[in-house]
């Protein structure tokens, strides 16, 4: 009688969902690596290129604001960042819901790579605010309700940042942030509708998907290009982020295995010196 | 141009910390593969060839 060891690893393919199946053909780490390497210099340099142009439009050209004066030209970082927090956190749940559902070995790493850019951004976003809020409501911080729900965003970041790097062994790690980020989830339309549904004094969203956008166009195509450039340039940094960590997981392979052969037969080393 | 410490400080903050990100992450992808050049069996065999 065959044991169900040998039966599962047969089956499991056919189990799996069919969504499930195509993306694991991206988990081959040579198929990763060759893909993203011809697709980085395409994110990479648009996205470098389209930022510059966004932040010298908004710093040199974009008109200053009637009563904001010259500070509304930091909102040409502000308002990127904040989405890139924001857009970052989903993309962190949606790997880990790849991660936890379909155990898909890039999911984890990309995770965690995201996990530190996205903290990154979402400290840019809370620091460009007080550099814009000090000299406009006479405050560096006020607890309010969009504050405190992108300092939460925060902090979730570093609770993720730390959890996945908390265990000996990284699978761990990696499910234990993925149950993290799926619960920190509900934090983003407290974020995104904490304008509309509290009184506060950060203003309502200048964007809607049922209304034209209330910024004046020559300060909304500055915006718009910093804010893909900088979604680009996200998108590079964590994609090559990746592609470390799968090297740096083959190395640690190879030198385990080389530790365990050594550990095996040490006189063959000691052969080998000599 | 009004508020100038406050847009330099944030722009500085904008250019800073992506690029700081984007320069660690192309230094650990170039120690990665010269490592990985080193030792790996795969790697050693296509460059013998």
């Amino acid at each position: 009688m065959t044991p169900p060891s040998t039966i599962a690893p047969k089956l499991a393919p056919k189990l799996a969902p069919k969504s499930g199946q195509s993306l694991h053909r991206f988990a081959n780490p040579g198929r990763f690596l060759r893909l993203s390497g011809a697709v980085l210099p395409w994110i990479a340099v648009p996205g470098a290129l389209l930022t510059v142009i966004g932040l010298a439009w908004g710093l040199f050209l974009s008109p200053a604001d009637w009563q904001q004066g010259d500070a509304v030209r930091i909102i040409y970082v502000h308002v990127p960042s904040a989405w890139l927090a924001s857009g970052g956190y989903l993309a962190l749940a949606v790997c880990s819901v790849l991660s936890l559902v379909w155990r898909h070995p890039l999911a984890d790493l990309a995770a965690a790579e995201i996990g530190p850019v996205g903290a990154a951004f979402t400290a840019l976003c809370l620091a460009t605010g007080s550099l814009w809020g000090k000299p406009m409501w006479g405050t560096w911080w006020v607890w309010d309700a969009r504050l405190t729900s992108v300092l939460v965003l925060f902090f979730l970041y570093l609770g993720h940042i730390a959890l996945v790097r908390a265990f000996d062994d990284p699978t761990r790690g990696y499910r234990a942030g993925a149950i993290l980020a799926l619960v920190g989830v509900v934090n983003l339309p407290i974020i995104k509708f904490s304008v509309d549904w509290w009184n506060t004094l950060h203003q309502p969203s200048s964007f809607s998907l049922t209304a034209a956008p209330t910024l004046h166009v020559d300060m909304l195509w500055p915006l718009l290009i910093a804010a893909l450039g900088y979604s680009l340039l996200f998108g590079a940094i964590v994609l090559t982020r990746t592609r470390a960590a799968v090297m740096e997981r083959r190395l640690r392979g190879l030198l385990m295995a080389r530790a365990n052969a050594a550990d095996a037969n040490p006189y063959a080393a000691v052969g080998d010196d000599a | 141009m009004t508020h100038l410490p406050f847009i330099v400080t944030a722009y500085g903050l904008g250019v800073l910390i992506p690029l700081g990100f984007a320069l660690d992450a192309f230094r650990r992808v170039r120690t990665a593969r010269r490592r990985l050049a080193a030792i790996d069996p795969r790697l050693q065999g296509r460059a013998r060839r």
